[in-house]
């Protein structure tokens, strides 16, 4: 009764928290895709010759290419000529050297959407690299890392001081030729965040990037390169906002890990990216490529990853596992409320001798909300006593909305061990009621539930994410049920 | 709050479901410290009484009213009068897979607490309470780590039911065929946590088909519900009268 016109009052009234726009003198480029807008891109960015050629033969592919029609998602077609592909906050200098030099309402956006970029107030033990738009505008604790030799900076500068590993690993785990995405990341990629940890030291802390989209019709490319050389750890956190638009933008990045032999790189996502309004208007298109090779002995890459905003997902981190006994772990929760469509999943490649994954994937579905689980676990005749296990469920609520899952399992050699097991539950008006009648609201019941759910995959998170997880999952399905 | 006074008043209640009537004129009053049981065939609309008053929303109250400590109940949301001190023990508790019945008995509780004003108790305090009353009902210890209901026998869903009542200490206990189902242990162990809340200051109204409960938990008052209506009560003696006539000996020629 009241409690109910609460709830739908909520759902009227709820309001994206992080959909501001901040007033900041922006420089762009004209709207369209060709040849002068790359080396427009690359001269800007004062790059050097081989990348440009790089970007330029990845366009070229990328106009024989066809936009991927295989995931079950619909949407009307994308004017790639009308999407604006470079968008940076003007600076009076080429990249600030430090905070100081960051414009202040950069800053105050940061602390706004709560992540407060100057050092001494940052929670210990989490360094932080900022995207604005298509640009990284700060980056925090880079000389605390560096006194390991840990590199973390912005993608162009790690070009112009890093060369030789830029160019011996990017593109290395995701070619051009991958996907019709990545082709144009490659082609129009203008930041992102670089990171290596060089053999045998673990990363003292958390390192972070922090993405926000902010420039009206434009769209975000960026490319992400993380390099854990021997016996290296590193734990990353990913995490993205945008403005509420009644527009859809594109945000199509690539993110790229290479372990080398006993080294662990853990990869952890939260996407909050605007997800349209409650009639399924604006909204982001996340169609990103993620992937990582288990290139060493022992190595082990692990995607965990909260889904919780974005009209469209489309995603599929995956781990080539080449090494031998080599680990690939995907954890997933992916949430669809209104009219957000979402189709992620992994693909486990195993090559190597005895390499093992897991997988688990849990998909809430709200609203008029459609979520897939599409997942490739693949055994090369190489690889010998492969072993994998997956898990797939799916959590309903309400009666408008859908669950889907496609499992693809390719075997070749008979000494692997392959497990897939999935389910599909829904939380019914029995369970909230019970709930109910022993205290707890409505709102709290469904955030039990859901949590329940979810806790394999939050028990993966870095604790301070696992909380942030699991309040916007809340905030993801107030209203849901009314 | 002293014996005698009015916990629940229930006055020609009339309610139904999907467009059918169920009750119909229904009357009840119900007095601190006292027991109350409700018996009839199935289909009598014992259950539909249960869930109009935990205020399950697809019922609907057609006419009459219902007073809970001179409040109007029928104007509560379900989680306010539970936090007012209804408590349901559902004839068919529901599994919440996922959450473990630590988690949900300690979020439970901690909403009633607070909104009677009291300190919320944290993980320790909530596990000393809880296991001292699980030793009361002899669960077992991993209880309390499971999903609610997930795979519980029969007897174990209405074992919960007792265990979630007597760490709430409800005011009034709706007890919806809480013996239906158990075995004869069960039933002594479930029966003797139900008398252990039996207080001054407390109701109880337990609904059941069967005499055999009352064996155990002895009521005050017992009423027969037949047709939506309460055709007849009486005192302990009329659950014996039904055990032996039959339900067939009071709505005979009432259709
Ligand atoms: N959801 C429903 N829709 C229609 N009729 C219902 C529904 N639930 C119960 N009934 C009917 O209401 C009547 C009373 O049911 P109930 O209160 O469960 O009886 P009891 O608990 O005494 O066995 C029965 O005739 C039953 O079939
Ligand atoms: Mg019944």
């Amino acid at each position: 009764m009241s409690d109910k016109n609460d709830i739908i009052e909520s759902l009227v009234k709820k309001e994206y928290k992080y959909g501001f726009y901040t007033d900041v003198e922006t420089e762009t480029v004209p709207p369209g895709l060709n040849e002068d807008i790359i080396r427009l891109i690359s001269h800007k960015k004062q790059e050097p010759e081989w990348l440009l050629e790089w970007r330029l033969k990845a366009y070229h592919q990328w106009i024989t290419m066809k936009i991927p029609t295989w995931a079950k998602v619909k949407y009307q077609p994308i004017d790639f000529q009308s999407i604006v592909y470079y968008a940076a906050p003007k600076t009076r200098k080429a990249g600030p050297k430090s905070l100081e030099e960051v414009d202040p309402k950069l800053l105050e956006t940061y602390e706004k959407l709560g992540i407060p970029l100057k050092e001494q107030e940052r929670l210990a033990g989490v360094a932080v690299d900022a995207v604005f738009d298509s640009v990284s505008v700060a980056t925090t604790f880079k000389e605390k890392l560096a006194e390991k030799g840990i590199i973390f900076c912005a993608f162009s500068e790690a070009v112009r001081e890093y060369p030789e590993l830029v160019k011996k690993y990017l593109g290395s785990v995701v070619p051009y030729t991958d996907n019709f995405y990545a082709a144009l990341n490659t082609a129009v990629f203008s930041d992102g965040s670089f990171c290596y940890i060089p053999k045998g030291v673990r990363c003292p802390m958390e390192l972070s990037t922090y993405f926000r989209i902010n420039a009206s019709s434009t769209g975000q490319f960026e490319r992400t390169l993380i390099i854990a050389d021997e016996g290296a750890y590193v734990s990353y956190l990913e995490g993205c906002t945008a403005p509420m638009r009644d527009e859809n933008q594109l945000h199509a990045a690539v993110v790229e890990l290479v372990a080398l032999e006993n080294a662990e790189i853990k990869y952890s996502t939260v996407q909050n990216w605007y997800p349209g309004d409650e009639l399924g208007r604006g909204g982001i298109y996340n169609f990103v490529t993620k992937r990582g090779i288990c290139k060493g002995k022992n190595s082990k890459i692990s995607w965990t990853q909260v889904e919780t905003g974005s009209a469209i997902t489309w995603k599929y981190p995956s781990v080539i596992l080449q090494g031998d006994n080599s680990i690939g772990e995907f954890y997933s929760v992916a949430v669809t409320n209104n009219y957000q469509q979402a189709d992620t999943g992994t693909k486990m490649i195993h090559i190597g001798k005895n390499t093992r994954s897991t997988i688990v994937s849990k998909g809430i579905s709200a609203g008029h909300g459609q979520n897939s689980y599409r997942g490739l676990v693949k055994v090369a005749k190489s690889a010998i006593n492969a072993r994998n296990f997956s898990q797939c469920d799916s959590l309903l609520i309400g009666n408008k909305c859908g669950a889907h899952t496609f499992p693809y399992i390719e075997v070749r050699t008979p000494t692997a061990n392959v497990e897939h097991e999935a389910t599909t539950s829904k939380i019914g008006e029995d369970q909230i009621f019970y709930c109910n009648q022993r205290g707890v609201s409505t709102q709290d019941a469904i955030n039990m539930i859901v949590n329940g759910f979810c806790k394999e995959v939050f028990r993966e998170l870095p604790m301070e994410f696992a909380v942030e997880a699991q309040k916007l999952l809340g905030v993801s399905l107030e209203g849901s049920v009314g | 709050m002293n014996n005698g006074q009015i916990i629940l008043e229930i006055k020609n209640l009339h309610a139904g479901i999907e467009g059918k009537k169920i009750l119909k004129g229904l009357n009840l009053t119900i007095k601190a410290g006292e027991v109350h049981a409700i018996m009839g065939p199935n289909g009598s609309g014992k259950s539909t009484l249960s869930a109009v008053l935990a205020g399950k929303s697809e019922y609907e109250v057609i006419e009459g009213e219902v007073i809970y400590m001179g409040k109007n109940l029928l104007e509560m949301a379900p989680e306010e009068r539970a936090k007012e001190g209804v408590f349901l023990a559902f004839q068919y508790p529901v599994e919440i897979p996922g959450v473990n019945c630590a988690y949900f008995l300690k979020s439970a509780l901690n909403e009633v607490r607070k909104y009677r004003g009291l300190s919320e108790l944290d993980a320790i305090e909530f596990l000393n309470l809880a296991k001292e009353k699980m030793k009361l009902l002899e669960l077992p210890e991993d209880f309390l780590k499971r999903s609610v209901n997930e795979g519980f026998s029969g007897g174990e869903k209405k074992k919960n039911e007792i265990f979630q009542m007597i760490i709430l200490e409800p005011t009034l206990a709706i007890l919806d065929e809480t013996d239906s189902g158990l075995d004869i242990d069960a039933l002594r162990i479930v029966s003797e946590g139900i008398n252990q809340m039996r207080k001054p200051d407390k109701a109880q109204l337990v609904i059941t088909h069967y005499q055999r409960l009352l064996n155990y938990i002895v009521p005050d008052f017992v009423h027969v519900l037949a047709n939506g209506q309460i055709i007849k009560s009486g005192g302990k003696e009329l659950a014996l009268e039904l055990e032996e006539h039959g339900y067939d000996w009071l709505t005979n020629g009432k259709g």
